[in-house]
């Protein structure tokens, strides 16, 4: 209990720093936000009418909310396996594992979403595989589509997903799966009583995380979306740099983290009650 | 007497006719079971290699096509050639760009080291719960939108009458790149025996020695292994520098974005396999020299 007192101070210059360069520029953007003017003299509450009485706006806020959603999907459906089979495969091969998963989110941002105009445009290797093989005739439409998104999305985000569920699934003690089986479980069976429910902690824990980075994946939904699928961070930046209107561009700011806080917090509950639904 | 003996007779019975069930059906119920293991492996399995494709694929394809000899980006390229790596080397403002980003990486991965060093000790030896407070306050740049904090970090340095600027610029991507080594070290510290500290103090070590004799050796390779996630996030980082850095500096990755979105340049190929390989033997420093695939999966 001593060491406790004698070591908070340490963190006292991160703390300094979060105030000023954190918390500080939040509440000068909700402040912004409930302002009529970029000057900051008149309060009003205009921009948050503005917003929400226009279905234009509401319907970006949805899509992309929905659009992570989907991508997290995506991610689950991929991540979960990979996991399930590093966290059972030799150091060696878990590694391996690791290394093919990271890769894509260190490599840059702008490189990746590249890769994948390569591969998805009009005369990319999807396509020209997909003729070569006589599935279509013309050229489908990939690159600057919602599924072209997810996919990139999927792909990049991946990590985010693997990682808190290799990390949760290592640390379930193999023995419970053994005496599931011993007391007659399939291996299906023993997957989705047993480990699937010991596996929610880092379950919601990648979910989380892959649902903000693709609701705020600026690069990669507007490279592979193009101009005309908009979501959220693409109208913050048009209207702070396009239109220069910085109040609305504030009260859209803070109607999105408040959107993506509100998604975290309601998957945490359902993290809470899942594990205690594991833990009995 | 008979009727205990009837009940013995009776259990020998079902005994039999248990060994006889046994007996006749070991072979279907052990097939369905190996039959259930090997579909849910072979399920999980298929998913796992498709993913990997789907995973590396993408890199593949770049880093071949950015050896192309012509000038057009299809895959798989015409020819092989050195051409548009040594087209780099005329490319100044590409140059430029990747040294604005460099030094900026530099100062943010070593400000980012200090600070979430002294936040993880803080942190991880404490049981109040100001401390589990203040680690999800620390981690939340990760998961809030990171263009709503440009924008607002923009927004907050004009009212104070600032422009953006290169040392701004670094504290905000400090702000975003802070976390990572925050999470890797309080692993680290998790993972260390806090009997240790105590031996260390009473055998009369000051604080600082204990830090530097014990716990840093200790929780070196976590703090290492934080120190590369943030320089990396911190070369690729847009949402931030698009609003701080000021007129006259390009960061490298805006430079490339805008060469995409306007003219398909092969150069952009090259300077993307630059990158990759460059990541690649960064990410084999880091797993020599940080364990970084067992920091991450912890």
């Amino acid at each position: 209990m001593k060491r406790t007192h004698d070591e908070w101070p340490l963190a006292l210059p991160l703390a300094a720093l979060f105030v000023v360069c954190f918390f500080a520029p939040f509440v000068v953007l909700v402040a912004m936000s409930l302002h009529a003017d970029a000057q900051m003299q008149t309060w009003s509450i205009a921009q948050y009418v503005k917003f929400f009485g226009d279905a234009f706006n509401l319907g970006i806020l949805a899509s992309t909310v929905w659009l992570a959603v989907k991508a997290t999907l995506v991610c689950l459906l991929f991540g979960y396996p990979i996991a399930w089979v590093a966290s059972r495969a030799p150091a060696r091969w878990q590694s391996v594992l690791v290394f093919i998963v990271v890769l894509p989110i260190l490599t840059s941002v702008v490189v990746r979403t590249f890769a994948w105009i390569v591969i998805l445009g009009r005369e990319g290797i999807l396509n020209d595989t997909l003729r070569l093989l006589r599935i279509v005739d013309q050229p489908v439409p990939l690159l600057f589509t919602e599924t072209g998104v997810i996919a990139v999305l999927a792909q990049v985000q991946m990590p985010l997903m693997v990682l808190p569920l290799l990390a949760t699934l290592t640390r379930i003690d193999p023995n419970l799966a053994d005496a599931s089986s011993a007391l007659g479980a399939g291996a299906w069976r023993t997957f989705l009583r047993v480990t699937l429910p010991l596996s929610a902690p880092g379950l919601v824990a990648g979910c989380i995380l892959v649902f903000s980075a693709c609701a705020t994946a600026f690069v990669t939904q507007t490279l592979i979306g193009g101009a005309r699928l908009i979501y959220m961070p693409l109208h913050i930046y048009q209207q702070a740099v396009g239109a220069n209107n910085w109040p609305f561009a504030a009260a859209i700011s803070v109607v999105f983290t408040l959107a993506v806080m509100v998604v975290i917090y309601a998957l945490n509950r359902a993290g809470r009650t899942s594990k205690a639904y594991a833990h009995g | 007497m008979a009727s205990g003996r009837h009940a013995l007779a009776g259990a020998r019975v079902d005994a039999r006719r248990a060994g006889e069930r046994s007996g006749a059906a070991p072979m279907p119920a052990a097939q369905r079971a190996g039959l259930d293991t090997r579909s849910l492996q072979g399920v999980f399995g298929a998913l796992t290699a498709i993913a990997v494709v789907f995973l590396v694929g993408p890199t593949i394809v770049m880093l071949l096509t950015s050896f192309t000899s012509t000038e057009s980006l299809r895959f798989p390229p015409q020819g092989f050639s050195l051409r548009w790596y040594k087209a780099l080397l005329d490319a100044d403002q590409m140059q430029a760009a990747a040294w604005s980003s460099l030094i900026v990486a530099f100062w943010t991965t070593l400000i980012s080291a200090v600070l979430g060093t002294l936040g993880a000790l803080a942190i991880a030896r404490s049981e109040s719960r100001f401390a589990r407070v203040a680690d999800v306050v620390f981690m939340s740049p990760l998961i809030l939108p990171a263009l709503a904090y440009g924008f607002a970090a923009l927004v907050y340095i004009h009212l104070l009458g600032f422009h953006p600027s290169i040392p701004l610029l670094v504290l905000g991507h400090v702000v975003v790149c802070v976390p990572f080594v925050l999470r890797t070290t309080i692993a680290a510290l998790a993972q260390v025996d806090p009997a240790l500290f105590d031996a260390s103090a009473s055998l009369g070590a000051g604080r600082v020695m204990t830090f530097r004799r014990v716990t840093l050796p200790l929780i070196g390779r976590g703090i290492a292994a934080g120190a590369f996630l943030a320089f990396m996030a911190s070369f690729d980082n847009v949402p931030v520098s698009l609003f701080l850095a000021d007129e006259r500096t390009e960061m490298l990755p805006i430079h490339l974005w805008q060469q995409i979105d306007t003219n398909l340049d092969v150069r952009t190929a090259a300077i993307s396999g630059v990158i990759i390989i460059a990541t690649i033997v960064l990410m084999v420093l880091a797993e020599r020299f940080a364990g970084l695939s067992r920091q991450l999966a912890r």
